[in-house]
């Protein structure tokens, strides 16, 4: 009995260890195997669940602007809607394709997007260094605070007569409109980034004896430009209503101008479609910007 | 030449003005620091150990009585004195090495040679290949290692510690609390430390200022003997004689609670 099962044991021992010796390492690398590969289908699912959503998000919005434009040309086409106001889009093709072969669009594209241009640097560049000068000017800046609140609150398009009679009609004072829009939020957005730097970055400099200049210069300007940039971004759209509203006033070249000449021959053909070349102009203007900021604050933004 | 005294505060006394009052945060501080030595100031919240530091580096001027950093007297911030903060503020848009050559750049001495030596400064301090990257790719206890840098490279014959590892996990504490331990002694600094941790004051200074509170004023000071003394921090929290050290620190600072308002006279 006692021999019986010793043997047994001994059976048992031996094939266990049999099994570790042959199963051991084979038996681990297994785990390490089966891990990784379920680790992989995991993560391969999860990224092919994304790339489902963004097909589908990219298809639908496909479909929803093929939808417009097909019932806008059906709804034009049979009269649904009034074609002299409305228009549709094959007209509105026609029309653009016209401009842009003669080439009679392109002064009014360049003239517009150089303005509006101008603008937003100019707004963005003037507004920071006036935020510059408030910043170091205490005292200004308590002064001009409610100055700046109701200029702030003011329609400023509504000094558009002034600029135009005092620079005269044309690029001038187009521009001075899109700059009396853009400047004052400028200024008071960067004002306020300056002022709300932590106070620990100034300390740390003014530790090292760092004299008012070398503040702004090394701690108040370069912490503010994501918000410099932001702003830009921002300028961007509010240049183009300066713009546009200034053009609809005086402009002889220029977007705005085909807008208001559209309206005033009673061809909203022309008003519509320049609205879609301002669109698409608009949009890649932003998307270059957007671009810049990206370009910029690589590498030390946190994310 | 021991005994030269490097800081001196004499009458020390300053007032806070705002619109609601004008309050008292530390009256009659005398107090003088040698050469190579390190102080702690520790104290309950309240009793104006910041404004000591700060009046110390010159951030602004003290309402009575006067600072002396070798014989001179403070009139503002100093490339002599070196000033550490609780959090480590480095700036997100500047690499490593730029961060911690910052003060060179500011007092113009930003060379080629000293910006070797900003290299050499922060591999000693166990950071060999971080100066080109970016403060959000380091750890807590890394980026305060590059704020010390920063400090020593303006070479300041001070440093003035406000709190500078009350942020960080104990582990990287006790590390670095040795790391700056070290340091200071290897390159003969003398700095004066603010810490609200009893067992940090005890294990890295040569003596203790105990302040009380309304208005501020030294209670009492306890110097550091051997074998703590000599100790590196980690290794004097390990001596035996620690525990009483920091038994009667704690007795000192007890005593403050029962005290409530002093009355000034």
């Amino acid at each position: 009995m006692s021999v019986k099962e010793a043997g047994v044991v001994d059976k048992r021992s031996k094939q266990s260890a049999e099994n570790a010796e042959v199963q051991g390492p084979i038996h681990t690398s297994g785990i390490q195997e089966d891990r990784r590969s379920w680790m992989g289908d995991l993560h391969m699912r999860f990224k092919s669940q994304k790339r489902k959503l963004t097909a589908a998000v990219i298809v639908t919005q496909t479909v929803l602007l093929l939808l417009f434009v097909g019932l806008w040309e059906a709804a034009g086409r049979n009269k649904w809607i009034d074609p002299l106001l409305f228009s549709y889009p094959t007209k509105m093709l026609q029309q653009l394709w016209k401009t842009m072969a003669d080439g009679s669009i392109w002064p009014h594209v360049g003239m517009t997007v150089t303005e509006t241009v101008v603008g937003f640097l100019l707004g963005t560049i003037l507004g920071t260094a006036m935020a510059a000068v408030l910043w170091w000017f205490p005292f200004l800046s308590r002064v001009f605070d409610p100055y700046l609140v109701v200029l702030n609150s003011m329609p400023k398009v509504a000094l558009g007569p002034i600029f135009i009679v005092g620079l005269g009609p044309g690029f001038m004072s187009i521009v001075a409109i899109t700059l009396s829009v853009t400047v004052i939020i400028t200024t008071l957005n960067i004002y306020n980034r300056f002022r709300e730097i932590d106070s620990g970055y100034i300390k740390v400099v003014r530790l090292l004896g760092a004299s008012r200049l070398q503040l702004f210069k090394l701690v108040i300007l370069p912490g503010s430009f994501p918000v410099i940039i932001a702003t830009l971004k921002v300028n961007v759209g509010l240049a183009w209503i300066g713009v546009i509203v200034g053009e609809f006033l005086v402009a002889k070249l220029g977007l705005g101008y085909l807008i208001i000449y559209g309206f005033q021959v009673f061809n909203f053909t022309l008003v519509l479609s320049s609205l879609i070349v301002i669109a698409i102009v608009a949009t890649v203007m932003y998307q270059l910007v957007a671009m810049l900021e990206r370009r910029l604050t690589a590498g030390w933004r946190e994310r | 030449m021991k005994h030269t005294p490097v800081l001196e505060l004499q009458q020390l006394s300053h007032v806070y003005v705002n619109e609601k009052e004008a309050s008292l945060a530390v009256e009659q501080i005398d107090l003088t620091v040698d050469r190579g030595e390190f102080i702690s100031l520790v104290g309950p919240s309240g009793c104006g150990k910041t404004t000591v530091l700060s009046l110390l580096a010159g951030l602004f001027p003290p309402t009575k009585g006067q600072v002396l950093l070798g014989g001179e007297r403070v009139e503002g911030p100093s490339p002599k004195v070196g000033y550490m903060l609780q959090q480590d503020y480095l700036f997100p848009w500047r690499t490593i090495r730029e961060n911690a050559a910052i003060g060179l750049e500011i007092s113009g001495r930003k060379t080629e040679k000293t910006l070797r030596a900003v290299d050499e400064l922060l591999s000693e301090l166990g950071l060999p290949d971080a100066g080109g990257r970016y403060p959000h790719e380091l750890s807590g206890g890394m980026r305060q290692r590059v704020a010390l840098a920063r400090t020593l490279a303006t070479e300041p014959e001070v440093l003035l510690l406000d709190e500078p590892f009350s942020a960080l996990d104990l582990h990287i504490k006790l590390q670095l609390e040795d790391l700056v331990h070290q340091t200071l002694k290897r390159l003969g600094k003398t700095a004066v430390l603010v810490t609200h941790d009893l067992a940090e004051a005890a294990a890295m200074s040569d003596r203790i200022i105990v302040l009380g509170r309304n208005p501020g004023h030294i209670r009492s000071e306890i110097s550091v003997h051997e074998p703590i003394r000599a100790a590196a921090p980690m290794a004097a929290r390990k001596l035996p004689s620690f525990q009483e050290l920091f038994d009667s620190l704690w007795a000192e600072l007890d005593k403050d609670v029962g005290e409530g308002g002093r009355s000034s006279g």
